[in-house]
């Protein structure tokens, strides 16, 4: 009995597919695969190869490209973008001493409750204070850059390919078969964005905007790069300490699982199974 | 406390004679885990899912507790603190990572037992209960999982609390009210969150106490084994400790490895990046995918796009959903064949690994975006897929000529059951010291 109902039950679901399976093959077959501008020429999927030292499973931190990033970012792209989840004392990890953070976080001004007067009131950053907002009044919604390395697929090498990625010019065969996605006022082309046109306009425009205090060469190539690791920073903190404790950890575990695969052939020895 | 199946406790120093008249704490574990239970000899590495699994579920109540004295469930506050814990909190990042990748490993773990379960038929009478609980554990663990994956409040984690939610709208009559209930609001929201986060707490400890019921009807008839054949006398036995209790060990070691390379080296390959962007109520993401976890089943809710007689596409797709699951429950009544192993069915081995094939490519439909040619490519799988649970397995299981049994574990083993008594004094554990 409950095989007969079993099967019934089996064949309603069947028949109730096998009927939305006709209507979307009907459907397939008079609109064809499904076309979009970003499928045909976003490079979403073809991102430009980036090394960093932070990359794979030995990967380090090199201290002086993230202080390089953090100028690029402080220089250009703190201009529009906020930093909400870093604050000012973990930038020892880049290198730079309590007197230089307490100069860095000294330029910022935060809001905060003055313990005085009770009310909020704007005073030099601190240490301990997180970067603080920024107020952007223009077109568009720049994101925190805090986790952003995180919450793009492709990682650092996403954010390098679309700072160095803008052309402009779009592809006339774009522009023949999608003449929706034609570049707006005030919108830039770049592939590697997700709709193909960005309110961003190309924030490294020019070599040279920072001064590096190491010597390199400020080329856009370089900013970029210098930029992506610093982001790379900024979503995982952690990673050097990550690294670190896991290869110690994976040794040990390593060492504990051979012990305990011997006593396992120890125990099991003479005992066909 | 003793099991039918395991032999009785007979306490060694005046110590445990004190304490087993007291308290029979040394005879449920001899009895349980211990030198009493006795366990076919002839289990292969895919009875260690079982063990995989419980300890999966110690990671995550451990790393979970310790997590919960951190985290903030409130909506103005989930997202940072969340981030709190990875920055700031001494090793925050390494529970944080591990709980989240524990899930993953624990789900992975699951569907290797529920697999083995369906191969060598371990489902089959005498052990139906114990097949019963386990399919209600994956219920509760599926819960868990999706209200947990709420709880950090990135995009998402609101989206997938929204479409989750949604689902119940699509039921007649009763489905709005009861999503406004659930939600405990119109939309996703505080109410959600806490309820969400009281809900992940609690339902772990539920979790435990049906795996205890779990083992407990396992210790009624005693562990199955890969010729599907009973224990027939001693010589198919060894003591489950140390035998067993030796085995799991070094695979317990084994899993920590697999486990540590994600946690450590890449904690975010299994994750979604939109989760890093804080929840935003007015844009929904370009792709809304749940955890790999789930891909199957979130490709069997979207291979429903038309209105079928009475029934609307949506409620198609949430019943078939559940349903895909549901059917579990009534596997061991639908599946008559008298013989367990898969070793011995030449037929249903054949369509076994067709559902090991067919899950495979739903999953990884479900993952894609609800677009051609992916949604056509899963109404033929889902098709397949309930077929084969509610057609083929009962048709196969009565037209089917299986291939001759072994007489005995021992016999499977050895080749020889006359070697049985020769053999069982090498089945004893060696002595102590």
């Amino acid at each position: 009995m409950i095989r007969i109902f079993s099967i019934l039950v089996g064949l309603f679901f069947a028949a109730a597919l096998t009927w939305s399976l006709f209507w979307d093959t009907l459907q397939l077959s008079k609109d064809g695969l499904p076309k979009s501008a970003a499928h045909e020429f976003g490079k979403a999927h073809e991102l430009k190869p980036l090394k960093l030292s932070s990359d794979g499973p030995f990967g380090k931190f090199d201290q002086a490209q993230l202080q390089r990033g953090f100028a690029v970012y402080k220089e250009v792209c703190a201009t529009c973008h906020s930093l909400g989840l870093v604050s000012y004392r973990s930038l020892a990890a880049l290198g730079y001493n309590e007197a230089e953070i307490k100069a860095v976080a000294g330029k910022a001004t935060v809001n905060a409750l003055d313990p005085l007067s009770g009310e909020m009131k704007d005073r030099p950053g601190q240490p301990a204070d997180k970067f603080p907002p920024v107020i952007y009044a223009g077109t568009g919604h720049p994101p925190d850059l805090s986790l952003i390395t995180k919450a793009r697929h492709g990682g650092a090498a996403y954010i390098y390919s679309l700072l160095t990625g803008y052309e402009t010019n779009q592809p006339a065969e774009l522009l023949k078969k999608f003449p929706d996605s034609k570049t707006g006022a005030g919108m830039y082309y770049n592939p590697y964005f997700a709709n193909l046109n960005i309110a961003m306009p190309p924030p490294l425009a020019s070599d040279g905007l920072v001064t590096y205090s190491d010597g390199t060469p400020a080329t856009k190539d370089q900013m970029a790069k210098d930029v992506s690791a610093f982001l790379v920073w900024t979503a995982q903190p952690e990673l050097d300490q990550r690294h670190q404790t896991g290869w110690w950890w994976v040794l040990f575990l390593t060492f504990a699982t051979t012990l305990g695969y011997m006593a396992y052939r120890n125990i099991w020895a003479g005992t066909k199974h | 406390m003793s099991f039918p199946w395991s032999k009785e406790y007979t306490p060694s120093s005046p110590a445990m004679v004190w304490l087993d008249e007291k308290l029979p704490l040394p005879r449920l574990v001899y009895g349980a885990v211990g030198a009493g239970y006795e366990v076919p000899r002839n289990l292969n590495y895919m009875w260690n899912f079982g063990f995989l699994a419980g300890f999966c579920l110690i990671i995550q109540i451990v790393t979970g507790v310790v997590l919960s004295m951190h985290y903030g469930a409130d909506t103005s506050v989930a997202f940072n603190s969340t981030e709190h814990i990875m920055r700031d909190v001494n090793w925050g990042w390494m529970l944080r990572y591990g709980h989240a990748n524990g899930a993953a490993a624990f789900f992975a773990v699951i569907y290797m037992h529920i697999f083995r379960g369906f191969y060598f038929g371990s489902y089959k009478a005498p052990r139906e209960m114990i097949w019963l609980l386990g399919v209600t554990i994956f219920l509760l663990m599926m819960a868990t999982a999706f209200m947990g994956y709420v709880l950090p409040w990135g995009q998402m984690s609101y989206w997938a609390a929204q479409v989750i939610t949604g689902l119940f709208g699509a039921i007649p009559l009763i489905g709005e009210p009861l999503k406004e209930w659930l939600l405990g609001g119109f939309a996703p929201g505080n109410a959600t969150l806490n309820r969400f986060f009281s809900l992940h707490f609690l339902l772990p400890f539920v979790i435990l106490g049906v795996v205890i019921l779990h083992i407990w009807a396992l210790h009624i008839p005693g562990s199955s084994n890969p010729t599907g054949v009973e224990v027939k006398s001693e010589s198919d036995t060894v003591p489950f400790h140390p035998y067993y209790t030796g085995k799991d060990g070094w695979t317990v070691g084994l899993f920590l490895i697999i486990y540590s390379l994600f946690v450590f080296f890449m904690p975010n390959a299994l994750g979604h990046p939109d989760n890093y962007i804080p929840a935003n109520p007015m844009q929904t993401p370009a792709h809304i995918v749940p955890e790999w976890y789930f891909w199957p089943f979130y490709a069997i809710l979207r291979s429903f796009t038309q209105n079928f007689l009475i029934f609307d596409a949506k409620l198609l797709g949430v019943m078939a959903m559940f349903s895909a699951i549901l059917i579990w429950f009534f596997l061991p009544w639908l599946d008559k064949s008298p013989v367990r192993s898969a070793r011995y069915r030449p037929l249903y081995r054949k369509f076994f690994w067709a559902l090991v094939v067919d899950v495979l490519i739903l999953g990884y439909l479900g993952g894609a975006p609800a677009e051609q040619p992916y949604v056509l490519i899963s109404q033929i799988a889902t098709i397949y897929y309930f077929l084969h649970f509610l057609v083929i397995v009962p048709i196969v299981s009565s037209i089917e000529r299986p291939d001759p049994l072994p007489f005995s574990i021992t016999e499977s083993v050895l080749g020889n059951d006359s070697a049985a008594t020769l053999q069982a004094a090498s089945a004893t554990p060696p002595a102590a010291g």
